[in-house]
Parts: C-alpha cells; structure tokens; sequence
C-alpha cells in the first residue's frame, strides 16, 4: 500500500484531480496544435446531409426511465445488503433472520414489477 | 514476494529524513509523484489496450492487423493519438456548452478513480479504503453521468438515442454487477480491497466458494461486457444505425477522452474479475503443496495481475467479434429476467454455503 503517511480521501483527491488535468491539458495541447477554421454548416447537429427536423432535446421513450426507476429501487436495496455482507459470520442467526425478511420484500418488489409488466420493452 | 511497500517506504524516509523536507512538502511532493504515476499507467495502459483489441480482432478474422508503424505495428497507437490531438474541434451550435465540456471530464474522472483502487501487486495499491470495493462500484457508476451528458447535450437525435439506451444498459447492468461482487463479498468477509486480495491467500475465491462462486463469475463477466457498452451489447453505439451513439458530435481529443475510458473501463472492469474471483494480485496457492506454492511465489505480483486482467479482457475481447449484436428488449429481458434472478438465488445459495461451511 502506498499509504505514505497520508489517509485514502488525500489520495482519493489525488486520482479526481489526475483525472481533471488529463483532460485539461489534453484539451490544451490540442487547442495549440489543432487547426481552425469556421464554416456556418460545420456547426450544425450530424444527420444525413438534411438540416434536423424539430427540437433534438426532444421527448424519449418512456421504457428508459421506467428502467431507471426500477435499478433505483434495488440499488438502494443492495446498498442495504453490503454491510450485512461484510459482518455476516459476527451477526448469525439473528442477522440472518432480519435480512431474509428485506430480501423476501426485496423479491417481492421484482415479481411485482414482473407481474406488473414493467419489464417488458413495449 | 518482493513488497513494493519497501519502495514507497523509502521515498518517503528519502524525502523526509535525508533532504529534510518538512512534513507538508513530504505529502505535495508524494502525492505529485502518484498523481503523474497514475497519469502515466493510465494513459500507457489504454494506448495498450488500443493495441491489443485490434490484433486480436484482426487475428479472430484471418487478418493481420496494423503492420507498418514500429514492430508488428506497435507504434500505430501513438501514431493515432497523436493524429486524434490535431485534429480540429469544432464548435457546434445549438449545444449546451457547459454539459457539453463537463461530459469528457466525468466519464475520465469515472474511469481514474476506480483505475486508482485496483490492487496492482504486493504494496502496490494507492486507495485502500476499508470499503474499497463498494467505493469502486460508486465511483465507476459516475461514467453513466458522464454519457448521458454528452448523448443529451450535443442535441442530436443519434446521441440522445445513443444515451439512452447507454443510460438503460448501464444502469441494469450495475445491478448484476453489484449483486455479484456482492455475493463474494459474503465470503470474503470485508470490503477493504487489500483484506480481499489476503483473504485468498490460500486459494482463489472462485475454487473457494465453488459453485456460487462460478455462477457469480460467469454472471460478473456478462453484466462486465454490457457495462463497458462492447458487443455483444454495444447498441447505445450500433453503428448502422446510430452512426457512433452518444459521442457522434464530439471530434478529435475531444471523441479520444471517450475512446480512452472505454478501453480504461475494460482494464477496470477486469481488474475487478481477477480481483474478486482470481485473487487479485495473489499467486495461485493450493493448500497442502507447499512446493507449488513456493515455484508460483517466484512470479512477481504485478506479472500475476496483469497477466489475469488481460487474459479475463480477451475473453471479453473474444464475446465482441463472436457474438452478434441484440435487440435492446432482449438486452433488458437478459438482465431483469434471467441475470437477476440468478444472482438473487446465487446469493442465497452463497449464504447457504457459508452457513454449513462448505467452502473450502
């Protein structure tokens, strides 16, 4: 570990940091070196050679955030499981009991969303 | 097993006892030197993988690949970026600026933070959080952010396309990967990536938690593939019908920054498999041949990891040009109907497994 003395959230800084000036000084060396030129149609969104018909942040198919939702709702529900995860041989039977009850309505969350037809691509 | 700790250790006593720095400038000094020292593998690692997706492709089909720059091409790659770096950016107009300069900047910062907690050998780790592998799957799931953004700012009916589907498969997909490490992290006993990697000290985690464990795996490895957008599940950027999804509007450096955390997220998502199941940077040890043991402890341990991640990336490599595209319900009813599922009663079976104590 190269802990050197210093705690994980100095290093976690560290790597976000790495991350930002990877992209900052790339973008500044391909501003330096790259050519411009301007040209009214270069600007306009990509289609098939015709100007795009409409708004484009227009409205999308609802079955993505009916998805979204869905992962939402077990996210946060496994996000629960992790710590039991972790102390799973300290807490025994009775932790074992407790978190058999959430993952039943766990379960029953899925089979309701299946019965439901949430999971169906309409 | 040389302990890379040693190396770090004596930096650290060079720049504080010998020069006689004080504290403050022992830690800047350091975390400079880490900082360029990820930049560095980050960078070389995905020029790599650049490299190596494209042989292997090329040989799958009785091609040779890229041959003229450097031995066996292996210049090609820089070749490419640097003529990715001059290339023009233009500026749209009708995009949302900010959203539209931020999206690079998240999915790379996605990309670095997890490429940071991987275990690369012996000592050789920069964040060791004791929730290690949960802070993994946090910061990676930022990358999906970082897509939507660019698919909805660049206003354009592809990328808006493009990211949804991107933004629907991720997301599904995390949750299998999620469950997964999830029923591994029940036989491990904790989350600290170091504690993971000691913990198969005596045998790898898939042999360990046998059958649970090799569902976990197979099922780790499917939600993997769709988590990095490749094929077969690599529909948010189906080219023939949405001509590259979600970065159709970005040019040069600009399409690089997401060309680079793609290969990235391969290496990471890798990196977790061996980690996970193959040990991480640990030899392979079977109980009770002492002799085996001492032989496979002369491989440096960085050779042992790498040589895992880029063996579990071509197999991933392997799934793309041998299977073809799917439909996007068939890619949602994969997840939420068969995939989830499965985890769900593998990780009951896991906890039956613990419970009787019949791992190894």
């Amino acid at each position: 570990m190269i802990s050197l003395a210093i705690n994980n959230a100095l290093l976690a800084l560290v790597a976000l940091l790495t991350g930002v000036a990877l992209v900052a000084l790339a973008m500044w060396i391909a501003g330096l070196i790259s050519p411009r030129s301007f040209n009214k149609s270069k600007g306009e969104p990509y289609e098939c050679g015709i100007p795009t018909r409409g708004e484009s942040m227009s409205q999308f198919h609802i079955g993505y955030y009916l998805f979204a939702i869905l992962f939402l709702m077990f996210d946060v529900e496994t996000v629960f499981l992790f710590p039991w995860a972790v102390k799973m041989r300290a807490l025994g039977t009775d932790g074992l009991l407790s978190i058999a009850v959430f993952f039943g309505i766990l379960v029953l969350g899925l089979v309701y969303a299946w019965r439901k037809g949430a999971l169906e691509w309409k | 097993m040389f302990d890379f700790s040693v190396v770090t250790t004596w930096i650290n006593q060079f720049l504080l006892d010998t020069c006689g720095m004080p504290q403050w400038l022992t830690t800047t000094i350091e975390c400079v030197l880490i900082g360029v020292c990820l930049l560095l593998a980050y960078a070389l690692l995905a020029l790599f993988y650049i490299i190596y997706e494209r042989k292997i492709c090329a040989y799958i089909q009785c091609r040779v690949g890229p041959v003229r720059v450097g031995p066996w091409g292996l210049l090609q790659v820089f070749a490419d970026m640097f003529k990715i770096l001059i290339k023009e950016l233009i500026h749209l107009q009708n995009i949302d600026k900010f959203l539209f300069a931020l999206a690079p900047y998240l999915v790379i910062i996605a990309s670095m933070l997890a490429f940071a907690v991987l275990p690369w050998g012996n000592g050789l780790q920069i964040i060791d959080f004791n929730i290690g592998i949960f802070f993994l799957i946090a910061v990676s799931s930022i990358g999906v952010l970082g897509i939507l953004l660019a698919g909805w700012s660049s206003s354009n009916k592809f990328t808006l396309i493009g990211a949804m589907r991107s933004g629907a498969q991720m997301v599904s997909y995390e949750l299998s990967i999620g469950l997964s490490i999830l029923t591994m992290v029940c036989l491990a006993g904790t989350m600290s990536v170091g504690g993971i990697v000691s913990e198969q000290a005596d045998l790898w985690f898939i042999f360990k938690g046998h059958i649970p464990a090799v569902i976990a795996f197979i099922v780790y490895l499917i939600a993997a593939t769709a988590e990095t957008n490749r094929g077969p599940f690599d529909l948010p950027e189906a080219e023939s019908e949405l001509t590259a999804g979600y970065h159709t509007e970005y040019s040069g450096i600009h399409f690089g920054f997401f060309y680079l955390a793609e290969y990235l997220n391969l290496f990471i998502v890798s990196g977790v498999a061996s980690l996970m199941f193959l040990g991480g940077w640990m030899p392979l040890h079977i109980p009770g041949w002492e002799g085996f043991n001492h032989v496979m402890d002369y491989i440096p341990s960085i050779v042992w990891f790498l040589g895992k991640c880029f063996l579990l990336s071509y197999v991933i490599i392997w799934f793309k040009w041998t299977f073809p595209r799917i439909r996007i319900d068939n890619m949602l009813a994969l997840e939420w109907k068969y995939l989830l599922p499965i985890n769900l009663v593998n990780l009951v079976l896991m906890v039956l497994v613990i419970a009787f104590n019949l791992h190894f």
